[in-house]
């Protein structure tokens, strides 16, 4: 927090900025330094102050009090038109021109700047293919012509047209689903890693946070709560807030601290033991899973039903009932064991579920090998889950 | 006195070099001139009216005004305030009245412009002026042309009543035939005053359309 002009390495700085509008702070006494290259993200619940926040640094909504610098210019010694087309911003509403085809809202700044025609024209094909739009179909497109994706995925474009190496983007993938909205997170990742773009990041995805950013700013009615690294933030929560944020991602854990509990599904796919041959096999496809547990009325297990043993059952004819097709289970586990003890005991039962029961073998979830992969991703390593992404695309390559 | 269709072509055939001469005065001088007129001066004041109060107020109750104001008494007044009679007064009645639809188009096309659109353009750097030209204007265009066609569409029939005050147009032939009881007369200026208001109207739709970008058609 040295002097006010900052070091040549720290692109935006905000210095106890505060926002008041009538009397209600809308962001109060936030500090923030981001230093160039990196994705900082802010984050927090709906009226927390971070729209606000990135307009400040735009000037599209000017601070009440506290000091702003972009590059080490303060931003009010700026005139904000040149400010903003030095800055890339894509807006929570996505505000695509209705009038401009997809190729003109694009190459909107650059033709402010007085980019040549051709240049430009280059550049949105360039921008499009980067994306996986082709150009011969999508330049002449109009905002109302795409999906809902497409628009926003035209929206980011549009801000790094001009090659800033600043960005400002609120909530850029909304109003996606999460396919979508996964695809465009690993192109934003690819991107900054191939441009370093240095980049503020607004979500209220915890997800999206921890997936995206080197800092992330945990917001709470105007004031920065935490600001740290993902994998810190994980570890060492600030308070109940961030806890309560992260929910179950919480924390890296060794696998003895996580609870049977947590991880497991709550919903396994169940039979009874007078249920059809049809109606069983009709609900395994329709899951997708190829074991049926059979539990009583009072949900007490019995057994276990495999695809492959009925398909043996069915060949060899004459059998009609489930009941009769039942295997015994050997292993299950309790709710309160620890993952652990989970993974071992289907490793070596070579197991596919691994059913969850309580004292009075009543069925309460069940555990499947997708489930442990999962939670090794979400909640033994978060930021291992990066790690594992680039090692497939190395071996990939 | 029996109308055929033979009644009027000799009424027509009698004065035809009047009726084209009237015919043009009614196009030329009654209508595009002063709809022309109130476009040049109802656009600038829709658009101020956008960015301050203390415009829109007035300038929409004073247009708001004239149009209720009925349209002879318009004319009365026009005269007794020294504009005389003849072409004078009936071009500024034609074009007082035309201010209103286009005015309050040109207001309510750039109100109806999303919130968002003009953030994104404030953000990515866009001057008042650039967002007003590159992206109000256009967008809000098919309304404001709507309003310049609603106006060319009244002025057609109110340029009828010009006659009465000795401006001329094919009001002169309705007026004349009234008086005459020459019912021949009367709907030698009225039909050809009707087909020109839906002429129009169908040309104005087919240029506002050609003209909309594609991306704001419907
Ligand atoms: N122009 C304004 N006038 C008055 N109050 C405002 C204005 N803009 C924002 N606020 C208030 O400031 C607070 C912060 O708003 P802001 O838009 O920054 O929230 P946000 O964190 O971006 O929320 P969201 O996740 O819903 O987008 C809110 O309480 C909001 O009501
Ligand atoms: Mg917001």
């Amino acid at each position: 927090m040295a002097s006010s002009n900052g070091t040549s390495s720290i692109v935006v700085k905000l210095e106890r900025v505060s926002k008041v509008y009538r009397d209600r702070y809308a962001v109060r006494d936030l500090d923030l330094e981001v230093r160039e290259g990196e994705f900082v993200v802010l984050i927090g619940p709906s009226g927390c102050g971070k729209t606000t926040t990135l307009k400040m640094i735009n000037r599209l909504v000017e601070c009440t009090s506290g000091s702003i610098y972009v590059y080490g210019q303060e931003v009010h010694s700026l005139n904000p038109t040149l400010l903003r087309r030095k800055i890339g911003y894509v807006i929570q509403q996505i505000g695509l021109f209705p009038h401009l085809t997809v190729a003109q809202n694009i190459e909107l700044v650059p033709r402010l700047l007085g980019v040549p025609k051709a240049e430009r024209e280059k550049r949105v094909d360039e921008l499009l293919r980067l994306v996986g739009f082709e150009p011969s179909v999508f330049r002449g497109r109009y905002p109302r012509e795409l999906s809902g994706g497409q628009q926003q995925r035209v929206g980011v474009l549009r801000a790094l047209a001009a090659n800033p190496a600043l960005i400002l983007m609120d909530e850029p993938f909304g109003a996606l689903d999460p396919i979508t909205r996964e695809q465009l997170q690993d192109e934003l990742k690819r991107l900054k890693r191939e441009f370093r773009k240095t980049i503020v990041f607004v979500t209220h995805d915890m997800d999206e946070a921890l997936k995206l950013a080197d800092r992330i700013v945990v917001m709470r009615e105007g004031r920065a709560v935490q600001t740290s690294p993902p994998e810190e933030l994980l570890r060492n929560p600030a308070d109940d807030f961030v806890r309560e944020f992260l929910g179950a991602r919480r924390i890296l854990r060794h696998p003895q601290d996580v609870q049977v509990r947590e991880i497991m599904l709550t919903t396994p796919v169940t039979g009874t033991e007078d249920m059809g041959l049809a109606e069983a096999f009709q609900k395994m496809q329709q899951h997708r899973v190829n074991t049926l547990l059979i539990v009583d009325e009072r949900s007490v297990l019995l057994g276990i039903v495999t695809s492959g043993g009925l398909q043996k059952g069915i060949r060899e004819g004459g059998r009609r009932k489930l009941a009769e097709f039942m295997e015994p289970v050997t292993v299950t586990i309790a709710e309160g064991e620890n993952v652990l003890l989970a993974a071992r005991l289907m490793a070596e039962n070579k197991a596919g579920v691994l059913p969850v029961v309580d004292s009075r073998k009543r069925l309460k979830g069940v555990i499947t090998k997708a489930t442990l992969v999962s939670t090794m991703v979400d909640v033994l390593w978060p930021s291992g889950a990066d790690r594992i992404e680039n090692g497939c695309k190395v071996a990939r390559g | 006195m029996d109308v055929t269709l033979w009644t009027l072509w000799q009424t027509y055939l009698a004065r035809s070099d009047r009726f084209w001469a009237l015919l043009q005065q009614h196009i030329v001088v009654l209508v595009m001139l002063p709809v022309l007129l109130a476009t040049a001066v109802a656009i600038p004041l829709g658009i101020l009216s956008t960015r301050y109060r203390w415009i829109q107020i007035p300038v929409l109750a004073f247009a708001n005004l004239m149009q209720t104001v009925p349209s002879l008494a318009l004319l009365a007044v026009l005269i007794a305030i020294g504009l005389g009679i003849g072409n004078k007064p009936a071009v500024v009645a034609i074009f007082l009245y035309s201010l209103l639809p286009i005015l309050r188009n040109t207001y309510a096309g750039i109100q109806s412009v999303d919130r968002s659109i003009l953030e994104a353009a404030e953000g990515m750097g866009m001057s008042p002026w650039q967002i007003l030209t590159l992206v109000e204007l256009p967008i809000a265009f098919p309304v404001i042309m709507a309003g310049i066609r609603t106006a060319a569409v009244i002025c057609v029939g109110l340029a009828t009543l010009a006659a009465f005050i000795g401006g001329g147009g094919l009001g002169d032939f309705i007026v004349t035939g009234l008086g005459m009881a020459n019912n021949n007369l009367t709907l030698l200026g009225a039909i050809p005053a009707a087909v020109m208001a839906l002429t129009l109207d169908w040309v104005l739709g087919k240029i506002e359309f050609r003209l909309t970008p594609r991306g704001l058609r419907l």
